[in-house]
């Protein structure tokens, strides 16, 4: 404020009405601009779902935007072709994968969640201030031991091998989430039930974790669409009898512009769950996103 | 005013930068810092133990002995059998493939996070004057949930060479051919001989000789394949000008199918090139310009009178533009980087707009009273307000393009993968992608986790200062 001029009156009052005219323009403008982004961002996507609905000869010899011309192009042929060709089976490890991995972070950094939270013991501090250097650590650097590991364990290429990997790379943005939503709940609830002399399982399970849903809710969403779309897990440690559909697609990627029939409806389907889950729990992918909110 | 202007903390201000594994919002989290006083009735330590158990060991286990065992895997060498020093470590910075990958990160460091953050912000504060911002945030905040093989495969159809497939060349042809209506007859020359009447010179095609009033001017062309104009019509000798103050002749391929016919005349199987742009020339300056009909020939009226060649610019003979290779080995990196702002910008305009609605109403609105302009109150009120959100955003975008894989691995065709390398990448191909080479994968890992040290640190110290 000290770097404006000091207040005119009268040419803020002038203003007034010039400022108005500007801002109607200035306000057309605007929403221009914005159509404009806005459509920018969805023509990919649509541009996506109108190829995997249109045969080869039609992909091969004109543009996707022909479609809205010549709508009876549309034929739903390259999707049951696809599920035909053994892509459902990519589809169900993709599930078999993300739903464990989802599940067991939000069981395990709930409970650490809960000790850094609520219950002191020597070097909590520390201890926490690890698992937040953890947060920036690269899954590359974890790629060859625990390969290595797995291989003298025997589970290097099975879905439980890329279950515990994820979970793991999870660990810490979740511990760090919930911890900071677990110490926000009023103390008086938890003192409460100590003095009742229930024990701290049922604490965890009755008082804390039912209070808890919201940030659950939104760290639940953030893991599941990590390890529904990641990529460089499942190339490196599903083999292809376990692979999800990431890698199953990757490996179609070689031969991009003959298999668009293959490679399209395949992409589409991949992203048309979390996108639903997206539209579904938005409000909670937000929450997480700005989980200073949830004070 | 200034008190309070600084008083409510915007969300998000005081938040560490968490950089998660590619593909992951790296979600910056406040912490809500409580007041823990002095503790009572609490339960005893080994119980931590049990609750923390289950986490200390998957995050020993599958993160921190990762970490120890790649350091030292990194000083042996491909087999693991030798000890190397800090060979592997050397030859990241010497050899030739791996220098071009740390090129390509620091584009992506320079270059992504400022233009995603500066979106970010363009989009929240203009976003606050539509009605429809709901939807526009949905709208853009959407390619974050879609996977980035996903997001690749999107951008490999948008970047298509062909016109016909590929959208953003689609319109990008389109735009082209609106304000540029050249023909293109790529190839098409004179004969390079003294009895050719007209010469290249800087790509253009000139007469030798000037103009002679009322004599038509000629300028027979080869070079194109006969079959091209299978459909064009016969060329005609320009009707000579009998009033001698205009100028005319006729532009034609001078190579009649299956041999024959004249040299430099126009025989009567041979085809004039219609649409050929023609200028003419006097004293090195352009006078007059004009297109040939479809007969091959043009004219001239009302020229002043004055001594004329007669030119034919080099646009003509250039091939007709096929929009841009986005993913040649010369642009791949920044279409690349088109992608993943695509899908970044979205999460930097929500925790910006969070930023944004935590800016009291009426500062802005006194300001404006005051007589600032809307670029004033924006420059001097809202961003410095911002800067902690902005700070954030921008760390977290750091971090996470330091890691970018997914998409240049998708998106980058085979053989220009070279081209578009970048660490992560690097780090798969050497030691599983073909390359067997563990140690050096292992030195790239290393020199990964060093770049994000910085970043770890600042996370500490972030939140040890709100802790506080």
């Amino acid at each position: 404020m000290t770097t404006l001029a000091e207040p005119r009156h009268a040419e803020a009052i002038k203003r007034g009405v010039f400022g108005r005219v500007v801002d109607r323009l200035g306000g057309g403008a605007i929403q221009v601009f914005l159509v404009l982004v806005a459509v920018f961002w969805l023509v990919p996507t649509l541009g996506l779902l109108v190829v995997s609905l249109r045969g080869e000869t039609e992909n091969n010899s004109s543009g996707w935007w022909t479609l809205f011309t010549k709508p009876a192009q549309i034929t739903f042929e390259n999707y049951s072709n696809l599920l035909a060709s053994g892509f459902s089976s990519s589809f169900w490890n993709t599930v078999l994968i993300t739903v464990p991995a989802t599940v067991l972070v939000i069981g395990i950094a709930a409970m650490a969640a809960y000790a850094f939270a609520w219950i002191e013991f020597p070097g909590r501090d520390a201890v926490f201030l690890v698992v937040i250097a953890l947060l920036v650590v690269p899954i590359q650097i974890a790629l060859i031991p625990i390969a290595k590991l797995y291989g003298f364990f025997g589970i290097f290429g099975s879905i439980p091998g890329v279950v515990l990997f994820h979970v793991a790379f999870g660990l810490p943005f979740a511990i760090f989430l919930l911890r900071n939503f677990f110490v926000g709940i009023p103390r008086e609830l938890l003192e409460a039930a100590r003095m009742d002399g229930a024990p701290e399982w049922r604490i965890f399970a009755t008082v804390v974790f039912p209070l808890a849903k919201p940030a659950i809710a939104s760290l639940g969403i953030f893991q599941f669409l990590w390890v529904w779309n990641d990529l460089l897990v499942a190339l490196v440690f599903a083999d292809t009898s376990n692979q999800p559909m990431t890698k199953a697609l990757q490996s179609q990627m070689r031969q991009f512009g003959t298999n668009v029939d293959i490679l399209a409806p395949g992409a589409f389907l991949s992203l048309i769950i979390p996108l639903v889950l997206f539209f579904a729990f938005q409000r909670y992918f937000v929450q997480g996103l700005l989980a200073g909110s949830v004070k | 005013m200034t008190e309070r202007l600084d008083g409510p903390q915007a969300p998000g201000g005081d938040l560490p930068a968490a950089g998660a594994p590619s593909g992951r919002p790296d979600t910056p989290v406040a912490d809500p810092a409580p007041d823990r006083g002095g503790h009572r009735l609490g339960p005893s330590p080994k119980l931590a133990i049990l609750f923390l158990l289950p986490a200390l060991l998957l995050l020993g286990a599958w993160v921190i002995y990762p970490i120890v065992y790649s350091i030292f895997r990194s000083l042996y060498d491909s087999t693991g059998d030798h000890f190397v020093g800090l060979d592997n470590y050397a030859s990241i910075f010497t050899d030739s493939s791996t220098l071009t990958t740390i090129r390509n990160n620091v584009i992506w460091v320079v270059v992504a996070p400022l233009i995603v953050t500066v979106l970010g912000l363009i989009f929240a504060v203009l976003t606050e004057r539509i009605r429809w911002a709901t939807a526009f945030k949905l709208i853009l905040f959407m390619p974050m949930a879609v996977s980035l093989l996903a997001a690749g495969v999107i951008f490999r159809l948008v970047y298509e060479q062909d016109p016909d497939k590929g959208v953003a060349n689609a319109v990008i042809t389109v735009v082209h051919d609106t304000f540029s209506s050249s023909q293109g007859y790529p190839g098409a020359r004179p004969r390079e001989n003294d009895q050719a009447p007209a010469a290249v010179q800087g790509g253009a095609v000139v007469t030798k000789q000037p103009a002679q009033a009322g004599q038509p001017v000629l300028i027979p062309l080869v070079g194109l394949k006969p079959d091209l104009l299978k459909d064009a019509s016969p060329a005609k000798a320009a009707p000579g000008d009998g009033r001698g103050d205009g100028l005319s002749g006729t532009v034609w391929l001078d190579v009649v199918r299956g041999g024959g016919g004249t040299l430099n005349q126009i025989d009567p199987q041979e085809k004039g090139l219609a649409g050929i742009t023609v200028e003419a020339l006097s004293g090195g300056a352009v006078k007059a310009t004009t297109e040939t009909a479809t007969d091959g020939t043009f004219h001239f009226s009302a020229l002043p009178a004055g001594s004329y060649v007669v030119r034919l610019p080099q646009s003509n003979f250039t091939a007709p533009f096929n929009g841009v290779t986005w993913l040649g080995p010369a642009l791949i990196t920044p279409a690349i980087i088109g992608a993943y702002i695509w899908v970044w910008a979205g999460f930097a305009m929500v925790l910006i707009a969070a930023g944004l609605s935590a800016i009291p109403r009426d500062a802005l609105e006194a300001a404006r009273i005051d007589g600032a302009t809307e670029w004033q109150v924006f420059r001097r009120i809202t961003v410095p307000l911002l800067a902690p959100v902005l700070l954030v955003v921008f760390v977290t975008m750091v971090i996470n393009v330091l890691k970018v894989f997914d998409l240049v691995f998708i998106i980058a065709p085979g053989s220009v993968q070279p081209q578009a390398n970048v660490i992560a990448l690097e780090m798969w191909r050497v030691s599983f992608g073909g390359g067997g080479n563990q140690g050096m994968g292992s030195a790239l890992a290393i020199f990964l986790l060093l770049l994000v040290l910085p970043f770890m640190i600042f996370n500490i110290r972030r939140f040890r200062r709100d802790e506080r």
